[in-house]
C-alpha cells in the first residue's frame, strides 16, 4: 500500500485489504482469458461476457492498490491481446490498465463489499472499458467502429449481474485475515 | 524530488505503463500507407517541435547574422560610396578626354580639308570682365599670329585676334557687341553685317526688308570685311522679324555651339564658295563596321550623307566604274550596265580611286568642291601645328577670291 493510498484508508478499511495466493492471482485471470477465447466458440452467446474485465475489476477493487490494479489490468489486457486475432498488442492492455487503476482508486475510498456497490461499479467499468476501447480504436488505429450505447448498456448490466455472482465466488479464494 | 516521486508514484507508474503499451501498439500497427504508426507518431510529435526549434534557431542566427552584416554594411556602404564618387570623377574625366579627342580629330580633319593656312591653338583663359566676350589662346606673335586674323573652328567662325602677344593672343568672340563681320545668306545670298549683342545670339544688320531670309538657313562669311575669307559658316538663322527699313535677323553662332576649347587661327585665308546645302556635321571618328555574317550584306558605313538614296547612288557609281560605263553618255538602244554584279561594300577597301569616288559621293558639295586630289598635298606641321598649302595672305584675299570664283569646281 502506498503512502498516497494509505492516507485515504481508515483503520477498518486498512484491515479490509484482501490478499490472495499467488496461484490464485495467476490462474484466475488465465482461466478468465481462456474462457473468453474458447468458450464463445462453443457457446457463442457467452461471448457477451467479459470475464477478463470482471476479474480485473475484482482484483483491483479488492487489492485496493492502484499500482497493483494497473499491473493486473495490464497483464490481463496484454494476455487478452496476445490471444486475439488481428489485435495489436496493447489495445486491451491500455484499456484494462486504466480500468484497474481507477477501480483500485475507487476501492480505496468506498466499501466494495456490498453487492449493490459491486453491481454499479461493474456496470460503470464495463461501460468505461467499452468506451475507452472505442476511443483508442478510433483514435489510434483509425478503425470505424460504431459505438452502440443501448447495446453497451444492456451488456453492461448483464456483465454486472454476472460479475456480482463471480465476485462472491472469488471472495472465497481470499486468504483469511 | 523523492517527495514528488512518492506523492505521484501511482500516476507516474500508470503513465509509464500506458506509454509502454502505446509504443507497443505503434510498433505493430501500420497505417494505410504501410508506414508503422510509431514512425507516424514520432514524426507527428517531433515535427512541430522541430519546426518551432528551427524557427527560433533561424530567427536567432538570422538576427545575429543580420546584425553583423549590418554592422559591416555601414563600412561597406561608406567604402562603396567613396568608390562611386571616385568612379564618377573618372568617368567625367574620361568623357571629357573623349570629347577633347573628338574635337581634336575634327580640328585636324578640318585643317586638312580647308585651303586656308591655319594654326591650331588652345583657349587658355577667358576675359576678366563679367560680360567679357574675349578669350586668350596659347599662340602669339612668335607663332606668326597677327592682330586682325580670323579665328575659326570646323563648325564656324569664332572671332578675330584683337591683340597678339609673343606667347598668346587675345581673341574677340563674335558675340562681343563690338564685333562685326560681313555675312551672306546661303539660299538667296542676302548680304548683311553680323554684329555681336553680348548674348548667345548675334544679329545680322542691314538686311533690307524686301530680301527673303528664312529661319533655319545658314549664314556664311562674305569676305567683304577683308578679315574672314569667304565661305566660312557663321550660324543658323533662328529668328526673322520683319521691320523697316531693315528686318531683324538673329543668328545662333555655329562656331560656339560645342564650347570653345581648341580653335584655328587663319594665318592665310583662302576664299571658298558658299555651299548650296548646309554643311554636314563635323567629321567624327567612327569605328569600322562589324563583319557581315554569312549570307548578309556588310553593314554600310555611316557617313555625313548616309541616306538610302546616297547608298544607291554610291552603288551605281561603283557599278559604273567597274564596267567602265559613264552614266548619261550611252546612246539609246545601247547595252545598259549590269546592275546585278557584285561590288565591294562601301568601306571594305579598294583602290584609291574608288575610295576617293566613294568619299566624293558621300560628301556634300562643299566638300566635293575641295577634293584632296584637286588640291596640293597639305601636311600638318607637327612643330607649330600649321599646314602648308596654296594660300593667300590677308592682303591677297581679293585676288584669291577672284581666283576662287574662276574655279569651275567651286561653282
Amino acid at each position: 500500500m502506498t503512502e498516497y493510498g494509505d492516507r485515504y484508508l481508515v483503520g477498518s478499511q486498512r484491515e479490509q485489504v484482501s490478499r490472495f495466493r499467488a496461484r490464485v492471482m495467476l490462474l484466475v485471470p488465465l482461466a478468465a482469458i481462456l474462457f473468453q477465447v474458447y468458450v464463445p466458440r462453443i457457446i457463442p452467446v457467452l461471448g457477451y461476457l467479459e470475464l477478463p474485465l470482471l476479474v480485473t475489476i475484482y482484483f483491483a477493487l479488492m487489492r485496493r492498490s492502484q499500482i497493483a490494479g494497473l499491473f493486473i489490468g495490464a497483464f490481463i489486457g496484454l494476455a487478452q491481446d496476445s490471444l486475439s486475432i488481428k489485435q495489436p498488442l496493447g489495445m486491451y492492455g491500455i484499456v484494462k490498465t486504466l480500468v484497474g487503476y481507477f477501480a483500485a482508486s475507487v476501492g480505496l475510498r468506498i466499501d466494495v463489499e456490498h453487492s449493490v456497490i459491486r453491481l454499479l461499479l461493474t456496470f460503470f467499468f464495463y461501460f468505461f472499458n467499452e468506451f475507452l476501447y472505442w476511443v483508442l480504436a478510433s483514435g489510434l488505429l483509425g478503425r470505424q467502429i460504431p459505438f452502440e450505447i443501448q447495446r453497451t448498456l444492456v451488456l453492461g448490466l448483464l456483465n454486472a449481474v454476472v460479475g456480482v455472482t463471480l465476485f462472491h465466488f472469488l471472495d472465497k479464494l481470499r486468504e483469511p485475515a | 524530488m523523492d517527495t514528488f516521486l512518492n506523492r505521484y508514484r501511482n500516476i507516474t507508474v500508470l503513465l509509464l505503463v500506458i506509454f509502454a503499451q502505446l509504443v507497443l501498439i505503434a510498433v505493430q500497427v501500420r497505417n494505410d500507407r504501410d508506414v508503422r504508426m510509431v514512425r507516424v507518431w514520432s514524426v507527428t510529435a517531433i515535427t512541430p517541435l522541430a519546426r518551432v526549434l528551427e524557427t527560433v534557431r533561424g530567427g536567432t542566427s538570422g538576427f545575429f547574422r543580420n546584425y553583423i552584416l549590418m554592422h559591416d554594411a555601414r563600412e561597406d556602404n561608406r567604402r562603396l560610396q567613396a568608390d562611386l564618387d571616385r568612379l564618377k570623377m573618372e568617368n567625367q574625366f574620361l568623357k571629357s578626354e573623349i570629347s577633347t579627342a573628338d574635337r581634336a580629330k575634327a580640328l585636324v580633319a578640318f585643317q586638312q580639308r580647308t585651303q586656308s593656312r591655319t594654326l591650331a591653338a588652345r583657349v587658355i583663359a577667358a576675359g576678366a570682365g563679367a560680360n567679357s566676350r574675349v578669350v586668350f589662346v596659347d599662340r602669339g606673335s612668335a607663332a606668326g599670329v597677327e592682330k586682325g586674323m580670323p579665328v575659326v573652328t570646323p563648325d564656324g567662325i569664332v572671332g578675330k585676334v584683337i591683340a597678339a602677344y609673343p606667347t598668346a593672343s587675345e581673341v574677340m568672340l563674335i558675340t562681343d557687341p563690338e564685333f562685326a563681320a560681313g555675312v551672306v545668306s546661303q539660299k538667296n545670298h542676302v548680304v548683311g553685317t553680323l554684329k555681336g549683342q553680348g548674348q548667345s545670339t548675334c544679329k545680322v544688320d542691314y538686311v533690307p526688308s524686301e530680301e527673303k531670309v528664312e529661319a533655319g538657313e545658314m549664314f556664311f562669311t562674305s569676305g567683304d570685311d577683308r578679315i574672314f575669307p569667304k565661305g566660312f559658316p557663321v550660324g543658323v538663322v533662328r529668328v526673322v522679324r520683319p521691320s523697316s527699313p531693315y528686318q531683324e535677323v538673329l543668328v545662333e553662332p555655329s562656331g560656339l555651339e560645342r564650347g570653345l576649347e581648341a580653335v584655328l587661327i587663319v594665318l592665310e585665308g583662302v576664299h571658298q564658295a558658299i555651299p548650296e546645302v548646309p554643311p554636314a556635321n563635323a567629321p567624327v571618328y567612327l569605328g569600322t563596321p562589324p563583319p557581315a555574317a554569312p549570307g548578309e550584306q556588310a553593314a554600310q558605313p555611316a557617313g555625313p550623307a548616309g541616306t538610302d538614296a546616297d547608298k544607291l547612288l554610291q552603288k551605281y557609281r561603283q557599278i559604273g566604274a567597274a564596267e567602265n560605263h559613264t552614266f548619261g553618255e550611252g546612246a539609246p538602244g545601247s547595252k545598259p550596265p549590269d546592275f546585278n554584279i557584285k561590288v565591294p561594300p562601301p568601306g571594305a577597301g579598294g583602290s584609291d580611286a574608288e575610295t576617293r569616288r566613294r568619299g566624293d559621293a558621300a560628301s556634300p558639295p562643299a566638300q566635293v568642291s575641295q577634293p584632296a586630289a584637286t588640291k596640293p598635298p597639305s601636311i600638318p606641321n607637327p612643330a607649330d601645328g600649321t599646314k602648308t598649302g596654296v594660300a593667300v595672305s590677308p592682303r591677297r584675299r581679293v585676288a584669291a577670291s577672284q581666283t576662287a570664283s574662276q574655279d569651275p569646281q567651286r561653282q
